[in-house]
């Protein structure tokens, strides 16, 4: 796995680079790729690794506005699926499904199914907030909670679980550490949220949904308003929670998705266009459409 | 170019001009009023306010009844107004997102801000005081809780409503119920705001004199029976400045006095909070 991620990442910094001049340095990476991408090639991967959600004929609604239209796709357990595609073709609003965040909203609806451990988590009978404490969101701007850094974290894990003083402190520092943001903080542990600077505030809005110990993370944009260096930290960061949860990152950046998922999805107008492991997804996409937003020919 | 240029800068000059001139003419009168009140109330402000009751005419004597009495009713009052104030901003700003009648309740609660006091005192009375027979604290507060509550009701939406969604979603992305989301986070985020809508409630009915005189009138003793008629600041300026005798129109400029400020200190107090909120 690891080899893969290495080879891909030198593919994707030659790729940015000039092609004809670094033909050579392109040779030996590509070669490797070819043969990881021929084992893993089309969607027997998907079929070997057990699936976390799987969506049948998803249909969604923004009152009378038909935002995602028959998606059918299946997310793999512990991996991550990056969903790409240009701006306003549903990569939101698919996320906000599959926690049914949207329910806060009367007007929106969606049909179909979302399977998740074997229940349809759309169906009426479902308690939502089941399903929220079991799927974890961190959106594109970070939400502190206007409290302390620590009450932040607090805040989810007293909804289900009735811990000790002691067991909640090591639970909050868990946390911090898991989001690669414990060494900053823990000195003011007390202080308001709403102080850290904005890539802080995405690491302790990460550290908050892995608090409540969901199964899947949702993760919208998490770095787009952040600086290179946050969003690397972030990086590194899905790439360790991939060992425990189940990962569903929306991004616009295209080095990104190659960088850090498993999985890449690209949609258009509504739609999934495209669905493959990433490296085919970069490297040999099916159809046409992929290959243009990939190498940014329209988007 | 520059001619458009030129008459963007005249037309800019003019209004601020006239908008300047407006200021000044309504900051004229503000200040005449705070000079007259200072000037003939400050004299009478001694010891003998705080400490000794309304005076029969001719005598020595002070305001501590009337002062206690509007405190005991506002108190009153700010408990009954605030939980319900509270409570309905609440189910307007999260609860009636698609529903119909939330319209009505908010228009309704419109019209009730600015309902001419003295129609809610003659209301209370027929409601209160006539059942009883006879006037009482009871009815002055509940008269003045009314009075307060379609403010608190429409600064709690307000504020509530500034609290971005994304903070609602965060919250119950989480997995919190509805009623966690709004009383641990949103209430959070909009606290100093809605503590400024009980203020300026506050501020308010501390003046009101017309929904009192029907309903807790006045009393010349130094009485705590909320079930009888009680003192207070409005009711007994209002008697003492209409008199003839000249030491009640003294301790009338007094009250006076008193209350306007401390209505003002209220006020400055809301907006201290509200700024203090803003900046961190
Ligand atoms: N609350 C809403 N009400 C109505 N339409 C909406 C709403 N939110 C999104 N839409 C519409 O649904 C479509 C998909 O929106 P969505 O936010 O999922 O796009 P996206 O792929 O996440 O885009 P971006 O990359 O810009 O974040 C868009 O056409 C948008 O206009
Ligand atoms: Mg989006």
């Amino acid at each position: 796995m690891s080899e893969i991620a290495t080879t891909m990442n030198n593919t994707f910094s030659t790729m940015q680079g000039d092609e004809s001049t670094s033909a050579d340095d392109v040779q030996e990476p590509a070669g490797n790729l070819r043969i990881d991408a021929s084992m893993t090639r089309s969607r027997s991967k998907a079929v070997e690794t057990a699936i976390k959600i799987s969506v049948r004929d998803l249909n969604f609604y923004y009152g009378k506005f038909h935002a995602l239209k028959n998606i059918s796709l299946d997310i793999a357990e512990k991996q991550v699926t990056a969903f790409i595609g240009p701006s306003g073709c549903g990569k939101s609003t698919l996320l906000r499904v599959f926690n049914r965040i949207y329910d806060l909203y009367p007007g929106q609806r969606s049909e179909g199914e979302v399977i998740m451990d074997g229940q349809n988590i759309l169906s009426k009978e479902q308690d939502v907030n089941q399903i929220r404490a079991k799927v974890g969101m961190v959106f594109q701007k970070p939400t502190p909670f206007p409290m302390s850094i620590y009450d932040n974290i607090a805040f989810g894990v007293k909804m289900y679980e009735k811990l000790s003083r002691h067991e909640m402190d090591q639970r909050v520092e868990w946390a911090l550490k898991e989001a690669a943001i414990w060494d900053e903080v823990k000195d003011k542990l007390r202080q308001s949220g709403t102080e850290l600077s904005g890539g802080q505030q995405q690491r302790l809005c990460i550290a908050r949904a892995i608090a409540v110990k969901p199964e899947v993370l949702l993760l919208d944009e998490p770095a787009s308003a952040l600086d290179p260096l946050s969003t690397l930290k972030i990086e590194e960061l899905i790439s360790e929670l991939k060992e425990d949860y189940t990962i569903a990152i929306v991004t616009h950046n295209m080095q990104q998705a190659g960088r850090v998922s498993d999985y890449t999805a690209f949609c258009y107008l509504g739609e999934i266009v495209e669905f493959n492991d990433t490296s085919t997804m970069f490297t040999k996409p099916d159809k046409k459409e992929t290959e243009d937003y990939i190498t940014g020919r329209f988007g | 170019m520059i001619s458009i240029y030129r008459r963007r800068r005249l037309i800019n000059a003019i209004n601020l001009t006239a908008s300047v001139l407006t200021t000044l003419f309504g900051l004229f009168w503000l200040t005449w009023l705070l000079w007259t009140l200072l000037d003939h109330g400050l004299p009478w402000l001694n010891m003998d306010v705080f400490t000794k009751i309304t005076p029969p005419p001719g005598s020595a004597g002070g305001l501590i009844n009337a002062i206690k009495g509007s405190l005991i009713m506002t108190a009153i009052a700010v408990a009954i107004g605030t939980p319900i104030g509270i409570l309905a901003g609440t189910y307007l700003s999260e609860f009636s997102r698609s529903s119909r009648f939330a319209p009505i309740v908010r228009f309704v609660n419109d019209i009730l801000l600015s309902a001419p006091s003295i129609i809610i005192g003659v209301f209370i009375y027929e409601l209160m005081v006539v059942p009883m027979g006879h006037f009482s604290a009871w009815a002055g507060s509940v008269a003045l809780a009314l009075i307060m509550l379609p403010v608190v009701v429409k600064t709690t939406e307000d504020m509530l409503r500034l609290v971005p969604d994304s903070m609602r979603e965060a919250a119950a992305a989480l997995g919190a119920p509805q009623w966690k989301v709004i009383t641990i986070v949103v209430y959070r985020a909009a606290r100093a705001g809605m503590l400024t809508g009980v203020m300026l409630g506050l501020a308010r009915i501390s003046g009101e004199t017309a929904p009192l005189l029907f309903t807790a009138l006045n009393n010349q003793f130094n009485s705590s029976h909320l079930n009888q008629p009680m003192a207070n600041l409005p009711v007994v300026i209002f008697q003492f400045a209409m008199s003839p005798y000249e030491d009640w129109q003294h301790l009338a400029w007094a009250g006076a006095l008193l209350i306007t400020f401390t209505i003002l200190l209220l006020n400055i107090l809301a907006r201290y909070v509200l700024r203090t909120r803003k900046m961190s």
